[in-house]
């Protein structure tokens, strides 16, 4: 019974820890300009106003950086779709010389770090002229080594007799992917476009290096940059803050079976 | 069309992408590594030439990049343990016999996890804020004078890593969550009957059971964390006096600032020599234990 209590109590503590910057944050951004200032400081509004989300959308320009990181986010789904599922497939289920080579040696290049990449990556989209420009900023993620990954493990599945028969039937590769295939692996499909959304959304380091005018940037970006011009203004931070952070959150809670179900096939059935 | 080549139609331009936007990446990046590839070669190739390993022989004699290493190593070395040591007790909890409302923990847990790393790194910086921050109110009411968390060289890093393990905990605790449903319950049930309380069975069941799932996570933590970058961007800008400069830090300082694209090639390749060592070494050490 005491245990019962000591569980339920750590538990609700550790709730409490995670949630309060995120409910300080959402506190924070309906605050009046510097009444966050204080000591001690306040944690609830004194007259909660929006005046920071309006100046976020007046002044700032934060729709459209919305607009882009939408945009982008978008984009980098679509085409994680159609660059790794058709690659995951055949790596579970089609016959062909090298396969399995060739999927060892992209498990092995998971250990390098995306970063070594990324200098040359820079020169070459600039000798393409790519960069400043949202085809550069969705270049590295096209095909994934983790996405292919995550859509081989789960076509593993799919009987072979099924596939067979449908051969026999004389439907052609592609038919058999589009008719057959694709609807076996929705599940997945789910998973890997809100990897893909939420990787994209929160990407920083090459947004940050291969855009440079203001108005193409993604609201991490723009989000990092304003928080050095207004130091201060924690309430106007905290509203930025709220208008990154709802999209992914809402996703995240729409379809979290999707998102941890895929985290456990991507990372323990290995 | 045979199959054999209908098979290439699926992979190829997946294989396509990765190898002209990162293989053929990380080779040239190797040979620039050699270069002293700067802002005169970024204008003209003709100003580039190979200079060896000077660019590595140079990181050795920079005190920065040792410092930058030292900052990196202090994040991971305090970071993946504490991560590790709270993914595991928020697993424990959640899977306890007695918790209840599992479903709505683990959400909560996990939801840090999806949260964009720089909207949360700003929150985090008004949180540790001296004068005005939450952390340092809470440590009054318990007695604890205010720290000047990134103001101070020697809680800047420390203040970090707690901001990270509240971002990743949850992570790892899904999968270990995944991990301790596989134990079968027979175990505790004869670990009970030999007479073992709560801690004799975590200790002589669980983590035993655990102990392939545990070095999995510590080898993905481990190779996370050392990529160690936005954090400090957005919190401390690398400061104070240079207290959390990472190693990646450094090479975009290096190679975006400065464009001494050649140095910083060389740095990031050491960031890989570094996580490659690492990951075989505990490879390596998953190998004896499995043998064992």
């Amino acid at each position: 019974m005491r245990r019962a209590v000591a569980v339920n109590a750590l538990l609700a503590l550790l709730g409490v820890a995670t949630l309060v910057p995120l409910a300080w944050m959402a506190s924070v951004s309906l605050m009046a300009p510097g009444e966050a200032a204080h000591t001690p400081p306040p944690l609830w509004p004194a007259h909660a106003t929006v005046a920071n989300y309006a100046a976020l959308f007046g002044q700032l320009d934060m729709a459209r950086y919305l607009a882009n990181s939408l945009t982008l986010a978008i984009l980098a789904t679509l085409l994680s779709l159609g660059f790794n599922v058709t690659a995951g497939y055949a790596f579970a289920k089609l016959e062909f010389r090298g396969r399995d080579r060739l999927f060892r040696l992209l498990i092995a290049a998971l250990v390098i770090p995306a970063q070594v990449a990324m200098i040359p990556l820079f020169l070459l989209c600039k000798e393409l002229a790519l960069v400043n420009s949202f085809v550069g900023v969705l270049v590295p993620n096209l095909a994934t080594v983790f996405g292919i990954f995550l859509v081989r493990q789960y076509a593993l599945s799919i009987p072979t007799e099924m596939l067979e028969a449908a051969r026999v039937d004389g439907a052609g590769e592609w038919r058999i992917f589009l008719s057959i295939v694709l609807p076996a692996l929705t599940p997945i499909l789910i998973t890997l476009a809100i990897f893909a959304f939420v990787t994209s959304w929160s990407d920083f380091l090459w947004p940050l290096i291969i855009l440079n005018d203001a108005d193409k940037q993604t609201l991490p970006v723009a989000l990092a940059n304003l928080s050095r011009e207004h130091v201060q203004d924690i309430e106007l931070m905290m509203a930025g803050a709220v208008v990154t952070l709802v999209p992914v959150l809402l996703l995240f809670l729409a379809l979290q079976r999707f998102y941890i179900g895929g985290l456990l096939a991507g990372s323990v059935k290995g | 069309m045979t199959r054999e080549a209908a098979a290439w139609t699926f992979v190829a331009p997946a294989l396509a992408a990765l190898g002209l936007f990162f293989a053929l990446p990380v080779a040239a990046a190797l040979v620039l590594s050699f270069t002293d590839f700067d802002i005169y070669a970024l204008a003209d190739l003709g100003n580039l030439r190979f200079v060896g390993l000077d660019n590595y022989l140079t990181l050795l004699r920079t005190p920065l990049f040792w410092k930058a290493l030292g900052n990196t190593t202090e994040f991971v070395v305090l970071g993946v343990p504490l991560s590790i040591a709270l993914s595991l007790g928020a697993a424990l909890l959640v899977n306890a016999r007695a918790a209840r409302f599992r479903a709505f923990f683990r959400t909560v847990y996990f939801a840090p996890v999806v949260t964009t790393l720089v909207a949360v790194a700003l929150i985090w910086r008004y949180l540790f804020h001296a004068q005005y921050g939450l952390i340092d109110w809470g440590l009054g009411l318990l007695g604890i004078a205010p720290i000047d968390w990134l103001g101070d060289p020697d809680w800047a890093m420390p203040a970090i890593v707690l901001f990270a393990v509240w971002k990743n905990f949850g992570y790892n605790m899904i999968i270990l969550l995944a991990g301790l449903q596989t134990i079968p319950d027979e175990l505790y049930e004869a670990a009970r009957i030999d007479g073992a309380g709560a801690l004799a069975q975590l200790r002589h069941v669980t983590l035993p059971a655990l102990a392939p799932v545990l070095l999995v996570v510590s080898i993905l933590t481990m190779a996370g964390y050392f990529q160690l970058f936005a954090e400090p961007y957005v919190m401390t800008q690398g400061g104070p006096v240079q207290s959390t400069t990472s190693i990646l830090y450094l090479m975009v300082d290096q190679g975006f600032k400065f464009w001494n694209l050649g140095q910083a090639s060389a740095i990031a390749f050491v960031l890989f020599a570094i996580l490659f060592v690492l990951t075989l070494a505990q490879f390596a050490l998953v190998r004896r234990w499995s043998r064992a």
